[in-house]
């Protein structure tokens, strides 16, 4: 990935302003500029994206150490070839579109019916979900905005700490949230819910201020831990009492062993929350861009208007479908010989996962997550998770995610992928015992 | 469905002249103008079943946006009356002329690319995850050079996406709700909708059928399709589409420079859309670019969709210049990329493979052939209307023809012409207020069905 227009970064630890008025500064001249405010929200955001600043890392260390093997476990980049059957589907697909006969226009804006039914039917089986409450995307990371869209500035939203950092960083974006506290690092007007070895990795209830909306990730991105069914019963009792919308991120779903994959698993759940998921860590889709999200019928607003009503009107104003192509790709992943081989790639990525959990376990570090999961998630007490990053970067060449890069709950922990090749993965392993034993 | 879906879906009136909701809300509506939340509730309570008013709702308050919108989209309206015709009439041989969809394959240079790529994906060494947000490094150098040659614009300025309908959202997102925004009027849809989202407007004045704090600039025959930019207050953003959709007509160099210098007087951002630039048969500019002064004012969004019939492959770009600066000197494209890579995570990969080959120069020259095809297409559209008659705009430069129709609502012209003739065209109206008095013919179609259309047209109108 790139550095665009060039950011100036302080120290690793700092947080990195963006610098204002650059065109001016550098070329000692006055621009012209238009009459137009930036928008105050982007201002609030402190730092860049997270994954962006990793690829940065990255690229600064190969041109440090030019023969170094720089091996990524940072970035949940998926690395294994799609399935011969989905990418022969996929060019098949493509070919027909120069056809008279195979030709396709617009798609509907919600996507291949059959694409929809075969959803409903592969993961949601028995839990009631309609064809016609799925709606295909490019991808959660869109949805995630989209649902922000959707909602509004005027609601309030609770994360888990640490957290995928697209709810934040689009919550920010849309105007949800205050300015953030530097001592905390926090934003204003988000309600963090810690989730630790302390609490098993999920939030104390009780402890947890009522918001709208509440963002919710399991099997969690970052710290690997899949919800067990009673917690989730619990979830979905807050979400009741309190009248809050639970936006559930079910992306790593496919890597659970044992325990509930959809939040439709929980009765009652229908009324109360939203699921999204991609099709990016299932088969390997992170370039072909296709997820989906699952708007029930009964979720309805305070004046029982229905959610998805709404949700299908910014679908068809704000997006036009996924690609095409995309949504035959998606198809075939989900025929019977299709899934088959998906999930082979996600064994792969799971033993991966048990290689690495295995490594940091026999350097006696406390880790957690990998066996619901592609993440492992390590914890170094007492240290600063860019201070890790960096030691691990330099001393053993290998990319991982900072901890606090996911929330300020994440400070003393780093996040290890198990996307690789797998012997990229055990010559990972031999660097990590060799520098950390 | 629910019986709330059904009420709240839009199956609009023919007898108004704006885009109203079922006949329930049309004549609660009359009572109630200015407050469409309260409408909602007050249909949920006629229209829902008893039971129904203890079902559990959460405490989330409807965004009060939404709430401002009118009906649906305008597009899946008409789809939704095509479709309704269809079923009444089963038999009948429907053309679209409606939404502009593309029928023609996609050369093949371009979808070998695309297979090609699908089949590298499968093998170790062509396997890619993740792309750029801003789009893989040779599309966006090519898109550069093909479209912004000697413009200045360079290959970091460009940012791929699935389409512009999505980056004009984006670019909402990106310029927040405290802005004031300028669009033409008639114009494409998603630019009012997209702002009345994001919480830019005011409510729904009824009477004058616009939205409040939007600045409409009129376009119409008596002004040349070009707004009279001494009557149009200042605003933060103009959204400006030329070729436009849905009038058809291409902006003169001229007009262009004088839009350049209200913006620049105005201290105000041109969100430029050139989806239909390769249109242009005359030497009307293709790229707001090409006009001196432009990059410091504004940005250009474009879309392979009308040039190699990608509406359902989902590939477009926008340009930001680096001259582009917000009031504090800030540079545009830096908040653009932000919004690219925490609220997209690119286009297709394989979509980008297929506009690799678009701009190839084998690319080009059948892209050419593909919009050649519609431009004859919109020929013999225009032609059949200037034989009956009709005052026709556009066409020449776009592939829409522009209809004048007066003293009828637009709405009640789609429903005659669809009712007599199977035909399905798009009203004037459902572009905005300026829109009334046309209708919009699009030239997208197999070259029997514009041949079949235009003798039903003279058939009705001769």
């Amino acid at each position: 990935m790139h550095t665009f227009l060039t950011l100036s970064f302080t120290t690793c630890k700092t947080l990195f302003q963006p610098i204002a008025r650059m065109a001016v500064e550098e070329k000692g001249l006055v621009s012209y500029c238009t009459k137009v405010e930036r928008n105050a929200n982007l201002e609030k955001l402190q730092y860049n994206y997270l994954f962006p600043e990793i690829d940065v890392r990255e690229l600064r260390h190969i041109k440090k150490y030019p023969n170094a093997k720089v091996i990524s476990l940072g970035i949940g980049d998926t690395t294994e070839p799609i399935p011969d059957m989905v990418a022969l589907s996929m060019a098949n697909y493509a070919k027909s579109l120069a056809t008279p006969q195979g030709y396709k226009g617009y798609g509907a804006e919600q996507g291949n019916k059959e694409l929809k039914q075969a959803i409903a039917e592969t993961f949601y089986k028995d839990t009631g979900i309609k064809d016609s409450e799925v709606f295909i995307s490019d991808g959660s990371q869109c949805d995630i905005s989209r649902l922000q869209m959707l909602f509004g500035s005027n609601v309030s939203i609770a994360v888990q700490d640490p957290s995928f950092p697209a709810y934040i960083d689009s919550s920010v974006i849309i105007g949800q949230t205050g300015d953030i506290e530097k001592e905390s690092g926090r934003y204003q007007n988000i309600a963090y819910m810690e989730c630790g070895p302390r609490n098993n990795f999920f939030p104390d209830l009780s402890k947890t201020p009522r918001t709208d909306i509440i963002f919710f990730c399991s099997p969690n991105n970052p710290t690997g831990h899949a919800s067990s069914r009673e917690q989730l019963e619990r979830l979905v009792d807050f979400a009741q009492q309190n009248g809050s919308i639970i936006v559930y991120d079910s992306a790593y779903a496919v890597y659970i062993t044992d325990g509930p994959r959809s939040i439709y698993e929980i009765p009652g759940a229908r009324k109360v929350a939203i699921e999204v998921s991609s099709f990016s860590k299932i088969a390997g889709f992170t370039g072909v861009r296709l997820g989906w999200t699952v708007v029930p019928e009964e979720l309805v607003y305070s004046n029982g208007f229905p959610v998805i009503n709404d949700f299908n009107r910014i679908v068809c104003t704000c997006f036009n479908g996924a690609s095409n192509v995309a949504q035959a790709g998606g198809l075939a992943c989900l025929s019977s010989d299709g899934f088959k081989a998906v999930l082979s790639n996600v064994d792969y990525y799971k033993e991966n996962a048990e290689i690495l959990v295995n490594t940091f376990t026999s350097l006696g570090l406390r880790v957690y997550g990998g066996t619901n999961a592609p993440y492992v998630w390590v914890h170094f007490p007492g240290s600063d998770s860019w201070d890790v990053f960096n030691e691990i970067l330099e001393k053993t060449h290998i990319i991982t995610v900072p901890g606090s890069g996911f929330g300020p709950g994440g400070r003393e922990f780093i996040r290890v992928t198990a996307f690789g090749h797998r012997e990229n993965i055990l010559e990972a392993s031999e660097r990590l015992r060799s520098y950390l034993s | 469905m629910s019986v709330i879906h059904q009420s709240l879906s839009t199956s609009i009136s023919s007898s108004s002249s704006t885009f109203l909701g079922h006949n329930n809300l049309k004549s609660i509506k009359s009572s109630n103008v200015s407050i469409p939340g309260r409408i909602n509730v007050v249909i949920e309570c006629v229209a829902t079943p008893s039971a129904e008013i203890t079902a559990y709702k959460t405490k989330v308050s409807r965004n009060e946006n939404m709430g401002k919108l009118q009906a649906g989209y305008l597009f899946p309206e008409i789809a939704r009356r095509r479709t309704a015709h269809m079923l009444k009439y089963p038999d009948a041989q429907v053309i679209s002329l409606g939404i502009g969809d593309t029928t023609e394959p996609i050369p093949e240079v371009i979808t070998s690319s695309m297979a090609k790529r699908s089949y590298a994906l499968s093998t170790v060494e062509g396997y890619s995850g993740y792309g750029a947000e801003q789009g893989e490094k040779q599309l966006r150098a090519s898109i550069a050079k093909t479209y912004y040659e000697n413009l200045g614009i360079e290959e970091d300025d460009v940012f791929v996406s699935d389409g512009a309908k999505s980056d004009i959202s984006r670019l909402q997102v990106l310029f927040g709700s405290k802005v004031t925004m300028a669009v033409q009027d008639p114009s494409y849809p998603a630019y009012v909708d997209s702002s009345v989202i994001l919480g830019q407007t005011g409510q729904f004045q009824k009477d004058v059928e616009k939205y409040g704090n939007i600045e409409y600039m009129k376009c119409t025959p008596e002004n040349g399709f070009f707004p009279d930019l001494s009557a149009t207050r200042r605003t933060d953003i103009i959204f400006f589409c030329s070729p436009n959709n849905p009038t058809g007509y291409a902006a003169s160099r001229e007009q262009l420079t004088r839009l350049v210098e209200f913006a620049k007087e105005n201290g105000s951002i041109i969100v430029y859309d050139s989806a239909y630039a390769m249109y242009v048969s005359d030497d009307s500019p293709r790229s707001i670019f090409e006009i001196p002064g432009a990059k410091e004012v504004s940005m250009e969004v474009s879309s392979f969709s009308k040039y190699a019939g990608f509406t359902g492959v989902r590939l477009g770009w926008t340009a930001i210049p680096k001259e582009l600066l917000y009031s504090d000197g800030f540079p545009v494209a830096k908040d653009f990329n932000r919004i690219v890579c925490t609220c997209f995570n690119g286009a297709s990969n394989i979509a980008q493979a297929g506009g690799l080959a678009c701009v190839s120069p084998e690319g080009i020259k059948a892209m050419h052939e593909v919009v050649g095809f519609y431009k004859e297409n919109t020929d013999i559209i225009v032609e059949a209307f200037n034989s009956l008659g009709f005052k026709v705009y556009g066409g020449k430069n776009a592939p829409y023809v522009w209809i004048y129709f007066p003293g009828q609502s637009s709405w009640d012209v789609f429903s005659e012409i669809l009712e007599k003739t199977h035909v399905v065209t798009t009203p004037g109206g459902g572009f905005g207020p300026g829109g009334e008095g046309f209708i919009r013919v699009s030239a997208f179609g197999h070259r029997e069905n514009i041949l079949e259309a235009c003798r039903r047209f003279k058939q009705l109108y001769k």
